[in-house]
């Protein structure tokens, strides 16, 4: 099978527009387990000297993570997969509690014209697990959406002191067609 | 009086030991017992119990750390809890803080819920696990003179710093810091960055 066909949409530039939206809020904290829906955005804040990029081994791990930053006074990002949001649900009680700032910026996978049936069960339960843990979640679908709905992500976040998530839907992203379309 | 009849070290006098003197130092809890260890050894602003996120201290204590690389910072945490966040150690360990310690206090139990066994009980050496992580300084400790050594080396921290206490299975009084979140936020992001804190966006 061509690789090539197991990648999703990579011309897009509306990453960089997250991109700059991270730099106008002053974050320097990104915390990522990567996606390919990611990769472009996890790049450029790689390249930036301001920012630190922190890989983590699983998603709830970040969650922590920026809870104890902005108690240092740190403004952090948490990047990750629709199927991460699974791995964060309880740990989403310490924003929740502390009143802590969490932004998450989602992409979105068993959303839109997806291949894999595993993404699936995730996927479609995303925002329901989000919004059960107390989340406030917005969606960006198309390129003109993702820097309006990122920056009120950020905004409800450290404006309000809570968890909130936009999520980058796949028809945004583009999805895996391990070589069976067209 | 640092050790209980079972002959090892007593949790309430460990923690008591490790924060004299502690100067400036930024004190994160884990949940249960480490949270209520640290109050009865003084509650205050520089502490930051969990009272939930079971897993997440060590990675809390990390974010703190990055956020304020002038200041050491000290989680303290139990077996079961750090169990539950091995991946931490990983992540720690690839960011380097020089400003940060963990202390797990082992009692080789899950000590709110009944005294069940951990993974420690049956020889799992998180210590052990620390240094393949890569965090060269991962100690075990059970006794006093290691307890000094420790002390002396979170005075001077030069992470990231990983001990493993044994410490005696006894639950000791409650002792609770304040439940309210929202407060423990503001009154330690109040004592470490100023009233600004409040104000930041």
């Amino acid at each position: 099978m061509d690789r090539t066909a197991l990648e999703m949409r990579t011309d897009a530039d509306w990453p960089d527009g997250i991109f700059a939206t991270l730099r106008r809020h002053g974050i320097t904290l990104v915390a990522q387990v990567p996606d390919a829906g990611h990769a472009r955005l996890i790049r450029a804040c790689a390249a930036e000297p301001s920012m630190r990029l922190v890989t983590l081994t699983t998603e709830e791990e970040g969650v922590a993570l920026l809870a104890g930053a902005w108690l240092g006074g740190t403004k952090g990002v948490l990047l990750m997969q629709s199927s991460g949001v699974g791995n964060c649900i309880n740990m989403l009680s310490l924003p929740a509690l502390y009143r802590t700032p969490c932004p998450m910026l989602v992409t979105m996978r068993g959303d839109f014209g997806e291949f894999n049936p595993a993404q699936m069960p995730m996927g479609q339960a995303t925002e329901t697990v989000l919004t059960a843990m107390g989340t406030v979640v917005r969606r960006a679908d198309t390129p003109a959406d993702v820097v309006p709905v990122v920056d009120a992500t950020l905004r409800l976040a450290f404006n309000t002191y809570r968890a909130t998530a936009a999520l980058l839907g796949q028809r945004l992203l583009g999805a895996k067609t391990f070589g069976t379309a067209e | 009086m640092m050790r209980a009849e079972s002959g090892l070290l007593e949790r309430r006098a460990v923690v008591r030991a490790l924060l004299a003197d502690r100067g400036d130092l930024l004190v994160v809890a884990g949940l249960g017992a480490p949270a209520w260890d640290i109050t009865a050894a003084g509650d205050g602003p520089a502490n930051f119990p969990l009272w939930g996120g079971m897993g997440g201290a060590a990675m809390l204590g990390l974010g703190l750390a990055l956020a304020q690389p002038a200041r050491r910072v000290l989680v303290v945490t139990g077996d079961g809890e750090m169990l539950m966040g091995l991946g931490a150690l990983a992540t720690i360990a690839a960011q380097r803080p020089a400003n940060l310690g963990i202390v797990v206090l082992d009692n080789e139990r899950y000590g709110e819920t009944g005294g069940q066994l951990t993974a420690t009980a049956a020889g799992i050496d998180l210590a052990a696990m620390a240094r393949g992580a890569g965090i060269a300084d991962a100690r075990m400790v059970t006794d006093a003179a290691g307890l000094a050594a420790l002390h002396g080396a979170i005075g001077a921290l030069a992470g990231p710093l990983f001990a493993v206490v044994k410490v005696d299975p006894a639950n000791l009084p409650l002792v609770l810091p304040p439940r309210e979140g929202a407060f423990l936020t503001a009154r330690f992001r109040e004592a470490l960055l100023g009233p600004a804190a409040h104000h930041q966006v």
